[in-house]
């Protein structure tokens, strides 16, 4: 009937009018005069405690007040992207430093160069450089570190020292010299060291080591056939090749933590996170079995990955001042080692790693050695994807199925098709 | 009419809900599979590439695309009716006993968490101390990595998925074996058919309309095999357990291609239609009979 459908409009409009009256509240919930509140998304642990820390910054600042949202790492990269999408993105936020590069490329973050010329807190030379500079995309910054992850050596100390060596390797050499003669008194079932297959980071830090870049010009590029790359891989497919390594994931280990207290392995390659694993679950009498040390490179002391999470400000906040404040309260080094405390993440200031548990703990120390060697990944967005292929790609090699040769070859060609979006946008960028 | 209109009225409100949520997403997804969205598309749509059919084209150029169907088809055709006939078969025969116990046992697992229970097998494939490869050493087979290992991975997780879902299957089939007439087989020894023949000229053909209902809903399903590999292996080792779901999931919600991970849902999609279109049309002409 005609008057029915002249009546549904109205019908609709009542909850229409709810809708916006009700979004008209929700953003009228904001500050109305003098509050300001500001959105902050964390993950993991560190937005557990990060509120511990906060009614401090509250009491400095009169009038900002801090909502925590917790994120969980598993959903934090899709529930980002989906705010981005949907601009519903918070004033300030936790990021993996990987992840900038991509959200720059989405336009979503807010360059902070302006702000720390003014800053008397944040002094950018006492950062680690390594670090630093995965924050710096295109010239500009993009986040402050907030803590520092990197992968090291744990090894078992005793097992070293049976096999008669009282140092942890600093070159390739002596780390080959090292699994041979822990394999040899290990018999056939156990090994020298655990890479898991299903890990990019070992084969990656051990291409970071060499002077070739892993992209070229300017991220267009798969430079793998390049001699460093190839180098690299070379050492790392040795291992497996000579028996040292068990060709296993990280899955099918049951119990990481177990197995190096058993002795299935002597060396294994991990972060921060693990001290403190290492602590709780290995047994009191096996405590003063295990080490860290800095990572061996092809000549000396070697570099290792830039990893940790940064804090970053969305370009759509509104808050912009207020969410720098807080990144320059959590950056001040009492803070840090307090979030240390709580999180047991490592800092990324110099000045935060003088004083305090994180400068007393032995197996810290590596850490901050292998700090000042630090490198990161290759800052394009595509990059997370590329390092999964050169994932694939070495395990085939492991397995025996591609020649060094063969894989160098193929992850070119992966690579090159994998950014063929990034030459297009350059290209066209570049044109007009 | 008038009561055609209240009629219409009256499925509107459903109508609306199915055209908004399922056919206006699969017809964008039917549109996204014709461009490179990405999250660079996602930050500025003029980044945003028409594509035509390229993502079909470039993905059944990919190897990595027919090892995920290779992967789906060897999971459908081992682990679909098969044994879930053998079962039922041998549970409906005179010579099982402790039938009932063994009924619930077996469909005891189905409704069971899959992921509660992948983690749990998960123990039971390891190497050094699973369970599995501990009865198998009872009896002198050497340990076998299942997870670890290329090829046996596969298997590994088709008999994990069976275990899983096979009592669905099972419940149905033995419902159908029940509804045949016990005269049909009486009639049949009469004549001095072999226990085969009985199976073969019974059984089957009576048994065919069901079978047809529950080898369409199992084909159906096992082609969408996706949280077996994610909880277990991940797709490994060397993506010997990425079946075609896996790939659109890591495509599409990894990497953020969703172009040419809608591109994947449809091939999946014309797969399976195509599958039981075939299934449906054997059957029609009788070949169970």
């Amino acid at each position: 009937m005609s008057t029915a459908g002249a009546r549904l409009p109205w019908r609709w409009a009542a909850p229409l009018v709810a809708i916006a009256v009700l979004s008209l509240a929700t953003a009228c919930n904001r500050p109305s005069s003098d509050q300001t509140v500001l959105r902050f998304w964390a993950m993991g642990r560190e937005g557990e405690v990060v509120a511990e820390l906060l009614p401090e910054f509250e009491r400095s600042h009169p009038g900002v007040h801090v909502q925590v949202q917790q994120l969980p790492w598993s959903a934090a990269h899709e529930k980002l992207l989906t705010a981005i999408a949907g601009d519903a993105t918070p004033d300030i936020c936790q990021l993996g430093n990987t992840w900038i590069p991509e959200f720059v490329a989405l336009n979503a973050l807010q360059p902070l160069d302006p702000y720390l010329a003014g800053s008397s807190t944040i002094d950018h030379s006492d950062y680690f450089t390594g670090i630093w500079d995965t924050n710096v995309v295109g010239g500009k910054l993009y986040g402050v570190p907030w803590y520092v992850d990197t992968r090291l050596l744990f090894y078992r100390r005793d097992l070293l020292a049976q096999a008669g060596f009282s140092a942890p390797p600093k070159s390739w050499q002596e780390l080959y010299q090292m699994l041979a003669a822990i394999k040899g008194r290990a018999g056939p079932d156990r090994y020298s060291i655990l890479l898991p297959l299903n890990e990019f980071e070992p084969l990656l830090m051990l291409a970071l080591q060499q002077d070739e870049p892993l992209l070229r010009e300017d991220g267009r590029w798969g430079n793998f056939e390049s001699g460093g790359f190839r180098r690299a891989l070379e050492f790392y497919l040795g291992i497996f090749q000579r028996g040292w390594a068990p060709p296993l994931t990280n899955s099918e280990v049951s119990n990481v933590w177990n197995e190096f207290g058993r002795g299935y392995f002597s060396f294994y390659i991990s972060g921060p996170w693990n001290i403190g694993e290492f602590k709780r679950r290995l047994p009191a009498e096996k405590q003063d079995t295990w080490m860290t040390a800095p990572l061996p490179g092809p000549n000396g002391p070697g570099a290792s990955i830039a990893g940790g999470s940064s804090l970053a400000v969305f370009s759509a906040s509104r808050n912009k001042p207020a969410a720098w404040q807080l990144i320059e309260y959590l950056s001040q080094p009492a803070v840090q080692r307090r979030f240390h405390e709580l999180t047991g993440d490592l800092p990324p200031r110099r000045a935060s790693w003088a004083d305090g548990p994180v400068a007393d703990d032995v197996y810290a120390r590596a850490f901050r050695d292998q700090l000042e060697r630090v490198k990161p990944a290759p800052k394009v967005p595509e990059w997370e994807r590329i390092a999964n292929e050169m994932r694939v790609v070495a395990e085939r090699a492991v397995h025996g199925e591609l020649s060094v040769d063969q894989a160098v070859k193929e992850l070119d060609v992966r690579a090159d098709r994998i950014l063929e979006k990034r030459r297009w946008l350059l290209g066209r960028g570049a044109g007009g | 009419m008038r009561f055609e209109r209240a009629a219409w009225w009256f499925v509107a409100p459903a109508l609306l809900v199915i055209g908004v949520f399922f056919f206006l997403p699969v017809f964008a997804a039917l549109l996204m599979s014709l461009t490179d969205f990405d999250i660079y598309a996602l930050a500025d749509l003029r980044n945003l590439r028409f594509v035509g059919l390229s993502n079909y084209v470039s993905l059944l150029q990919t190897p990595l695309f027919w090892q995920a169907f290779g992967n789906t088809l060897y999971f459908v055709v081992v682990g679909a009716i098969g044994v879930s006939l053998g079962a039922a078969l041998l549970l409906h025969s005179r010579l099982a006993r402790f039938k009932a116990f063994f009924r619930t046992a077996l469909f005891a697992p189905v409704v069971t968490t899959l992921v509660a229970v992948a983690v749990i097998w998960r123990y039971l494939f390891n190497t050094r101390y699973g369970l599995l490869n501990y009865a198998l050493g009872g009896v002198g087979i050497q340990p076998i990595d299942w997870l670890g290992d290329p090829h046996w991975a596969m298997p590994a997780i088709i008999v994990f998925a069976v275990w899983k879902n096979f009592g669905y299957n099972m419940i149905i089939l033995l419902a159908g074996l029940q509804s045949i007439p016990e005269e049909l087989y009486e009639a049949a020894r009469i004549d001095g058919a072999s226990i085969w023949r009985q199976f073969r000229y019974v059984t089957l053909p009576m048994l065919a309309p069901i079978l047809l209902m529950v080898s369409i809903l199992t084909i159906a399903g096992y082609f969408q095999l996706f949280a077996e590999p994610y909880v277990m292996t991940q797709g490994g080792p060397l993506q010997s357990t990425v079946s075609v779901l896996y790939l659109m999931y890591e495509e599409g919600f990894k990497w953020w291609n969703l172009g040419s991970a809608s591109a994947v849902a449809f091939v999946l999609f014309l797969v399976i239609f195509g599958i039981t279109a075939l299934q449906l049309r054997y059957t029609r002409q009788g070949a169970w009979t």
